[in-house]
């Protein structure tokens, strides 16, 4: 796999810490939802720094966007949220990744898929809800996604509007800090309880997929083999320490 | 390339020298694993050597404890691009296990609670290059982490460390495990940068 030269074509802000970064590679040959890509960039003097980033498009449109989220003490994520513009070039290698993966014929026979986000982990569950839809998959979808605030809420509106016009997906919202105006809860970290009553059943087999920071994949991950999930059918994708 | 990012600096360049190519210094220890994470009980906890032809030496976790143990101080490399450097550890060389083991083997798959699996050339865990890890930075190893007990194979990509380690199959030809069956290179040399088959 090698390096591909990539034109940012678009650039859109979603929240105060993240954007979402339009690419175009002549020959790009496509991605499966939930492929990542690594993003290269170079200095001036030759230095090099390299980091992966999810894919957030669909698999059926073809094209390629990644959501990046700031991490303050981050080499690459601020200068791809903050500096990076339309025209600028940047290197892209990928898509890669085998595992943390679905494709709208998958699984055979047809099982529930449990998606849980925390945080910039929604990106790459957020490929396989776009790809549902667009591909008009009947597939039962369930999506619980657990952030701090309205306003740090990754595809807010399009998830809204996704859950009203998908028949098959249903999406649970958690706010950690902030709950929105007239939610029915008031804001509360994920917890046991909570989280195993906000997805499928056990005695339904889902293939649960989890992604975001790796202390939360380890908590909701615990909860629900505690709970019955099968370990087997839970796939992880984890950042930071 | 042509050209640069423009705007882009990048961190101090003295933390990248001498690192494998591609790969940044973290002072965190990140987690990586595939699914939920396995927790052998001490009592149920066995590590075994199976050879090509059947021959299984097996260990619990009291006579595990008792096999001579060494301190490994090692830099340890993720494909995702970090690298931790100077990392303490204590763990069994695998030429312990080995020892007296009647084989032609050229290959490993090494396996673990919960499933996963990775591939090894048999080179690449003889001779002081590999140890299964029960402790890190003078604790016991975390489950996270891959405790009670993990391979560490610093010289390799980290994915080949595999943790919650329960078998080493002796094989006689190659055979791939779970991320290399899933897109990742065969051997993962970090100085080779061989991230992606």
């Amino acid at each position: 796999m090698s390096w591909m030269p990539t034109l940012v074509v678009g650039a859109r802000r979603e929240t105060s810490e993240a954007r979402t970064l339009e690419l175009a590679i002549t020959g790009w040959p496509g991605h499966v939802a939930g492929q990542h890509v690594d993003v290269r960039l170079t200095a001036e003097d030759g230095y090099t720094a390299v980091r992966s980033y999810s894919i957030a498009s669909s698999a059926g449109s073809r094209r390629l966007e990644i959501t990046v989220d700031r991490l303050d003490d981050g080499e690459v994520s601020p200068h791809l949220v903050d500096t990076l513009e339309p025209g600028h070039r940047i290197e892209i290698r990928g898509p890669a990744g085998g595992w943390f993966v679905w494709r709208p014929t998958e699984p055979v026979p047809q099982r529930p898929l449990q998606l849980i986000g925390g945080g910039s982990g929604i990106v790459p569950l957020m490929s396989m809800i776009r790809t549902h839809a667009e591909a008009s998959s009947a597939t039962p979808f369930r999506l619980l996604y657990s952030v701090r605030t309205p306003e740090l809420a990754l595809f807010r509106d399009e998830l809204v509007r996704l859950e009203r016009d998908d028949a098959h997906l249903d999406v649970t919202w958690a706010f950690t800090r902030v709950s929105p105006a007239g939610f029915p809860t008031p804001p509360a970290r994920l917890d046991r309880s909570s989280s195993v009553a906000a997805v499928f059943a056990p005695e339904l087999g889902a293939v649960t997929y989890v992604c975001g920071a790796s202390p939360f994949v380890e908590s909701v991950t615990g909860w629900l083999v505690d709970a019955g999930h099968l370990a087997d059918d839970i796939r992880t994708e984890r950042y930071g320490g | 390339m042509e050209g640069f990012s423009p705007g882009f600096t990048g961190r101090p360049r003295a933390q990248s020298q001498g690192l494998p190519p591609g790969q940044y210094v973290t002072e965190s220890f990140p987690v990586l694993s595939a699914g939920a994470t396995p927790r052998p009980s001490p009592t149920d906890w066995e590590l075994t050597v199976r050879t090509e032809t059947g021959t299984v030496s097996r260990w619990s976790w009291s006579e595990f404890l008792e096999l001579p143990a060494e301190h490994v101080t090692c830099d340890i490399h993720c494909v995702t691009s970090w690298s931790k450097l100077g990392t303490s550890w204590r763990g069994v060389s695998v030429d312990t296990l080995l020892d007296g083991t009647d084989t032609s083997a050229g290959f490993v798959m090494a396996r673990s609670y919960g499933g996963y699996t990775t591939n090894l050339p048999l080179g690449d865990l003889l001779g002081g290059k590999a140890w299964v890890a029960t402790e890190f930075d003078g604790r016991p190893l975390e489950p996270e982490h891959g405790g009670p007990a993990r391979l560490l194979v610093p010289h390799l990509y980290f994915w080949k460390s595999a943790k919650w380690l329960t078998g080493l199959d002796l094989l006689v030809s190659d055979s791939q495990g779970f991320w290399e069956r899933n897109g990742y290179h065969r051997r993962g040399d970090p100085l080779l940068e061989q991230r992606y088959s």
